[in-house]
């Protein structure tokens, strides 16, 4: 094909260290993630200098990997897309060299990529996207309900007012003593019980906004409550108990903002979109509203350079370029690139 | 023989260029700018300026630590991917030696320090114009560093822009043995570091290449505290 559209992505806003290489938007010509969760695990989360540190290790590496298992030159790309942000800014930045310098060193344009636009953006590798679309971002750091009028249009219109899905996910998780990351734990937990404990649900009526700081802190009183009483918990209810509150609250103002913008389709994007529970109760819920549902395989939820990929070539493809001097935006807001 | 030397260990940057035995251009800022925006821009311009191209560039340098672990990383990413993709060898110099170099007219033991915070320091300390190692370069507390030097009982030239911090105490353990460099040799320079590294092997594997912390991660240290304790 003759305007062939190449892109060498890079990712590393957090402890994965990825390299990818998207054809024309929509096509993952080789996908390759380093991830550090063996080593992290021990700290109980992500800490950000053994990140950064893993990183340096591994970047080089990931690129070659790309490169090599799409058998490709550099000379062959048509740009590198990286993740600017947000992130942590350390681990951000070792992405952000790289594909500097590599971009320098053979002529290529770069593109910054945001992150949450890129895990929109997993979606264009396994189905054409349909516009309006509502995109429900729910991972470790974000909890947000998107809509896109076309490419590159962004509008947040719902979001969490203190702790991320997967964050309240991972402190429960603690609160169980279960290991680091928490919520594919929960997740087993929940199935495993037929009745949850009951917890609260945060509905903030009139927005789209989310809160799970007191659906956290019930479960932390809830078992602090019985342990005073001498009583032990049953983790699987529990679990249940946790995962049904979340579930029910993100599904139900999901299928509120997909009926009030007449969405065409809707995504679901991020780490906790791999949930099963969500999944099924998110699949239910639209196959009921007759609104085509979709989910991205668990390699394309979680982290990964083929999705910054995705984002990149269509902003390529649009005129968006950075520079040389493009820094890590560790609080990177999500902006509209289409005009 | 083409040499690009990158600098980013601590606050200041360095970029040279030497071509043929020649320092060709060089650029040393001091104005605390942050390396991920700057770093690229002037290894473009540099080499702009000479009309040399990326892939015209036939080894290149790098301070690999200590100093500030953001710094290191910018500088130790950048240049091992430019010598990967570009396929040129790496050198990695002791950013400790580089400064110390600085000094190497003085024919002695010439200190070079970066302040690690909380009265400890990275120092090393080399002796003479080969910048011989005399101790290894090192995560000290700035007391037992001063009190290893005063046993030498010989003068010691200290360099380095951290220098400032210790004077008094310095010259309190070490009295009229301490020498100090002047104010324009105490930032780090690309050239110098092209001189030492073409002295010095080029790295075999270019992906393992990292830092030289000489500290481990806070949350490592105290993993491993805590590992010794249980057992
Ligand atoms: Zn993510």
């Amino acid at each position: 094909m003759e305007n062939e559209t190449l892109i060498l992505a890079i990712e590393t806003s957090c402890d994965e260290t990825a390299a990818s290489i998207i054809r024309n938007g929509t096509e993952i010509v080789s996908n390759v993630v380093s991830s550090q969760i063996d080593s992290q695990s021990r700290f109980g989360g992500v800490v950000p200098e053994i990140a950064s540190r893993h990183h340096v290790e591994k970047i080089t590496l990931v690129i070659e990997k790309a490169l090599k298992d799409a058998n490709l030159e550099p000379k062959e790309l048509s740009a590198v897309a990286v993740t600017e942000g947000p992130g942590l800014v350390g681990a951000l930045l070792i992405g952000i060299n790289a594909a500097k310098a590599f971009a320098f060193a053979h002529g290529l344009p770069v593109v910054g990529v945001h992150h949450i636009a890129g895990h929109i953006y997993a979606n264009a590798l396994v189905q054409k996207m349909d516009f309006p679309l509502l995109a429900l971002v729910v991972s470790g750091g974000h909890t947000e309900l998107v809509l896109m009028k076309e490419h590159g249009h962004f509008e947040v219109i719902g979001e969490t007012r203190d702790d991320a899905a997967g964050e309240a996910y991972d402190k429960v998780a603690r609160v169980l003593n279960l290991p680091y990351p928490g919520g594919p734990h929960i997740d087993r937990l929940a199935h495993q019980a037929s009745v949850g404990v009951e917890f609260p649900r945060a509905w903030l009526d009139d927005s789209y906004d989310f809160s799970f700081s007191g659906l956290k802190s019930a479960v932390i009183n809830y078992k602090h409550n019985m342990d005073q009483r001498g009583e032990e918990i049953v983790p699987e209810k529990v679990a249940k108990g946790f995962q049904d509150s979340v579930v029910e609250v993100l599904t139900t103002k999901t299928v509120g903002a997909a009926r009030k913008y007449q969405v065409k389709q809707v995504i679901a994007a991020g780490g906790v979109s791999a949930n099963k529970g969500l999944r099924t109760s998110l699949e239910q819920a639209f196959e009921k509203e007759g609104i085509p549902f979709y989910v991205p395989p668990l390699n394309l939820c979680t982290d990964n350079a083929a999705m910054i990929g995705a984002a990149g070539s269509f902003m390529y493809n649009v005129g968006v370029r950075g520079n040389l001097s493009m820094n890590g935006n560790p609080g990177m807001e999500l902006k509209s690139w289409s005009k | 023989m083409i040499w690009l030397g990158i600098e980013t260990s601590n606050s200041p940057l360095s970029v040279a260029v030497i071509k043929d035995g020649q320092l060709i251009v060089e650029i040393v800022e001091n104005i605390k700018l942050t390396h991920s925006v700057t770093v690229m821009p002037t290894i473009e311009e540099v080499l702009a300026k000479v009309k040399i191209k990326p892939s015209e560039i036939d080894a290149i340098a790098v301070s690999e630590g200590p100093g500030s672990y953001t710094g290191l990383r910018i500088g130790v990413t950048i240049a091992k991917t430019l010598a990967w993709t570009l396929n040129k060898p790496l050198v990695g110099v002791s950013s400790l030696k580089v400064v110390a170099a600085n000094a190497n007219l003085f024919n002695g033991l010439i200190c070079s320090l970066f302040d690690a915070r909380r009265q400890n320091v990275y120092a090393g300390l080399y002796r003479g114009s080969q910048l011989e190692p005399v101790l290894v370069d090192h995560h000290y507390a700035i007391e037992d560093l001063l009190n290893r030097l005063k046993e030498f009982n010989e003068p010691v030239m200290f360099v380095g822009m951290d220098v400032i911090h210790f004077k008094e105490q310095i010259i309190e353990v070490l009295g009229d043995k301490a020498l100090f460099a002047t104010e324009s040799l105490q930032l780090p320079r690309a050239s110098k570091l092209i001189e030492l590294a073409m002295k010095e092997p080029f790295i075999e594997d270019v992906h393992t290449f990292v830092p030289e912390y000489h500290r481990l991660a806070q949350a490592e240290a105290e993993w491993l505290k805590e590992q010794k304790k249980e057992q």
